[in-house]
């Protein structure tokens, strides 16, 4: 397949810092795809935590400095829910640049959605022989609307699970609480760190019970958090991003 | 004290905070079932939200019809503007009938006023008749859920207030005994009561009537047996017109509890003959939350609870961690309006993971309200949000690699933190939870080298 837009990468911050991996992963996957993706090198954050810590208002330089980084690309795609939907909800106006920061809203995705909605991947043709679980993310999942929230009458479907699920020899897991938040919540994983841990454990809980290999969701920062609460207990669950699996199974 | 002491203090017994947590999810799962049951649902909850809208918009409008129509029917009306005044025209009430003892059927309003201990401060005795209230009444706590009301109690705690406050059985912990034992202590108090005090789940402008909805038929009980009926109403409770029931009754038990409807929805019109009925119209804070254009919509609230039951934070931290009448999402988007600081850490007692919001019934958008709190608040208590600061430089700046984030983020960040914070030794993130293992290299520079 030949796609011949160009595609802005958007690495979230603490992806670029200790997660190098997925962002290759996503910038290998895009490109296995047929796209022509560029990551500009002057990005930085999109301003997220600062903004829900209650200081949006202190996030218009970033917030200007990101439009005028990814304006001019067709599309701008991150391997975050969590940061795509900051950047479409909560990033401050910015006067003088309204046109061109409508036009990101319109033309940012999180990679499954991108690959699902832009792309219409249908599944993906590949191996991956692991029983896994996924992690939907609260931003990705009832910000982005990327797969059905359990608490909504509606038609049940989730993206990643639509790319995943086709994989030869993968173990698609139904969790006994399919979208609990884990407690990573930004600063709230500092601010109310007892029941930021408590919330991981049970999240945990929940994919041992189901024998989970690999646990899996398409935002590093709630994985950071659970792998973080995993390690620390000995738990010998593994954690990849969801670029990592389907980068992986194409190749 | 702040919410996450609070809520430290609460995870301390484990094995209590898990029953709580699995409790309120089962009240949710049972929710989330019924619900489906509905094809209709969503339209309902959009049609719920559509009404409360108008209501909103034409508030005034809705209490002068309201008032007009109860009055041609014989109640008599009153208006409070707050706590204060509501409390002291109950204690009139009480007064001028000579009654020295009440019993009262939930009503959360009564509690956001504290009436039992101004009632109680004027001699007068008061008895809660929802049986979980009774139950925290014995133990002269507040409820800490709004519709369940000693969620926090278990059997056996229950078991041993009945055998000091009723004499039951030591150990005995079979429901229907308990149950028992408080139905035949509260018909004692059913029977002697001059006076009945309610709450109002919806007031109808068109009939001027009022809706009361129980489980256990108690507010009936209490109304039917005495001579005056008290019943206390927030001013956001008005519907437009009696057909709108048919939208909010629907949605209003299967979201609570996940039945199909609550035992007795009573309809109050006019007083039986000999009999006078009392309604207190109260504001309390809700005309100024209604002047903020980005918090008004929380007035839609139907007190169903649901936002509680799904919330993630609240079925492990427990309703005391809010320290305020209503907890939860929706007490955490209320009870800043009223009182700010007291409150201000609750807008942070949210990971924002958006299930209130999309639980509620009529599709209040609290998870984003509270990220509208947070940025009031960090402009409006420099001095509470500072110590927030410390403890998001202690968890995010203390990570090594973070230094290395050079962008303007840090810098605004970097702005309202004193270095000595930024550089502090404190690492809260990693008190219970590893750090992820540093890479050789960073994306940006694996990107130089591989590409272009």
């Amino acid at each position: 397949m030949n796609f011949t837009k160009n595609i802005g990468l958007f690495i979230p911050c603490y992806v670029d810092q200790f997660y190098p991996k997925v962002a290759i992963a996503t910038l290998e996957l895009l490109e296995k795809l047929g796209c022509q993706v560029t990551y500009p090198m002057g990005q930085t954050c999109c301003g997220q935590p600062m903004a829900n810590a209650g200081y949006e208002r202190d996030t218009v330089a970033t917030t200007k400095h990101f439009i005028r980084i990814f304006k001019d690309f067709d599309y701008v795609v991150a391997p975050s829910g969590s940061c795509v939907l900051h950047v479409k909800e909560h990033a401050p106006v910015i006067e003088g640049l309204e046109k061109e920061q409508s036009e990101i809203h319109d033309k940012i995705f999180e990679l499954t959605e991108f690959m699902t909605d832009i792309l219409k991947i249908e599944n993906i043709k590949g191996n991956f022989p692991h029983r896994v679980g996924y992690h939907a993310s609260c931003h990705g999942q009832r910000g982005l609307r990327l797969s059905a929230s359990s608490e909504l009458h509606q038609t049940p479907f989730n993206k990643a699970k639509q790319l995943m699920v086709n994989l030869e020899g993968l173990e698609w897991v139904e969790l006994e609480r399919k979208d609990e938040c884990c407690g990573f919540g930004g600063t709230f994983a500092v601010s109310e760190e007892a029941l930021s841990i408590q919330m991981g454990k049970d999240r945990l809980a929940d994919h041992q019970a189901q024998n989970v290999e690999i646990l899996t969701g398409g935002d590093m920062s709630c994985i950071m958090h659970l792998q973080g609460i995993a390690k620390r207990n000995g738990n010998p669950i593994q954690f990849k991003h969801i670029a990592e699996i389907l980068n992986e199974a194409i190749s | 004290m702040s919410h996450p002491i609070q809520a430290a203090e609460f995870l301390q017994d484990q094995a209590k905070s898990k029953w709580h947590d699995e409790t309120l999810w089962f009240v949710r799962d049972k929710r989330d079932k019924i619900s489906k049951s509905v094809p209709e649902w969503e339209n309902l909850r959009d049609l719920a939200s559509q009404i409360k809208d108008n209501v909103l918009a034409n508030l005034g409008v809705y209490l002068e019809e309201f008032e007009k129509n109860a009055k041609a029917n014989n109640i008599h009306v009153h208006w409070a503007k707050d706590a204060e005044e509501h409390n002291e025209i109950v204690l009139g009430i009480l007064k001028e009938k000579r009654c020295n003892a009440i019993v009262k059927s939930k009503s959360i309003l009564t509690e956001e006023c504290h009436l039992n201990p101004y009632l109680e401060k004027n001699g007068i005795e008061v008895v809660d008749t929802d049986l979980g209230e009774r139950i925290v009444q014995f133990l002269n706590q507040a409820p800490s859920h709004i519709v369940l009301p000693a969620i926090h109690l278990k059997k056996r705690d229950i078991s041993e207030i009945f055998h000091e406050k009723l004499h039951t059985e030591k150990g005995n912990e079979d429901p229907d005994y308990l149950t028992q034992a408080a139905r035949i202590h509260l018909r004692e108090k059913f029977l002697s009561a001059k006076v009945a005090i309610t709450g109002v789940n919806f007031g109808v402008a068109e009939t001027g009537e009022f809706v009361v909805c129980t489980n256990e038929g108690n507010a009936d009980m209490g109304v039917h047996l005495a001579d005056v009926h008290i019943a206390c109403m927030g001013i956001e409770k008005i519907i437009p017109k009696r057909a709108h029931l048919g939208v909010f009754l629907r949605l209003l038990a299967r979201s609570a509890t996940g039945q199909s409807v609550t035992n007795y929805n009573s309809h109050f019109r006019s007083p039986s003959p000999g009999k006078e009925i009392h309604i207190v119209l109260v504001d309390n804070g809700r005309t100024a939350q209604l002047a903020r254009p980005k918090f008004k919509n929380s007035l839609k609230c139907i007190r169903c609870g649901a936002c509680m039951n799904t919330c993630p934070i609240y079925r492990r931290s427990g309703g005391f961690s809010y320290e305020s009448t209503v907890p939860g999402p929706i007490g955490s988007i209320l009870s800043p309006g009223i009182d700010l600081q007291k409150h201000s850490s609750l807008p942070f007692a949210s990971t924002l993971c958006g299930s209130c919001t999309d639980v509620c019934p009529v599709k209040i958008n609290i998870h984003e309200q509270l990220y509208e709190w947070r940025q009031e608040i960090t402009k409006a208590l420099p001095d509470r949000t500072k110590s927030l600061a410390m403890k998001i430089a202690n968890g995010v700046f203390a990570v090594p690699f973070a230094y290395n984030l050079s962008g303007n983020m840090m810098r605004g960040a970097l702005k309202i933190l004193p270095d000595s914070i930024t550089y502090s030794g404190l690492n809260t993130w990693g008190k219970q939870r590893d750090l992820p293992e540093l890479p050789k290299e960073s994306f940006k520079d694996w990107y130089k080298k591989n590409r272009k």
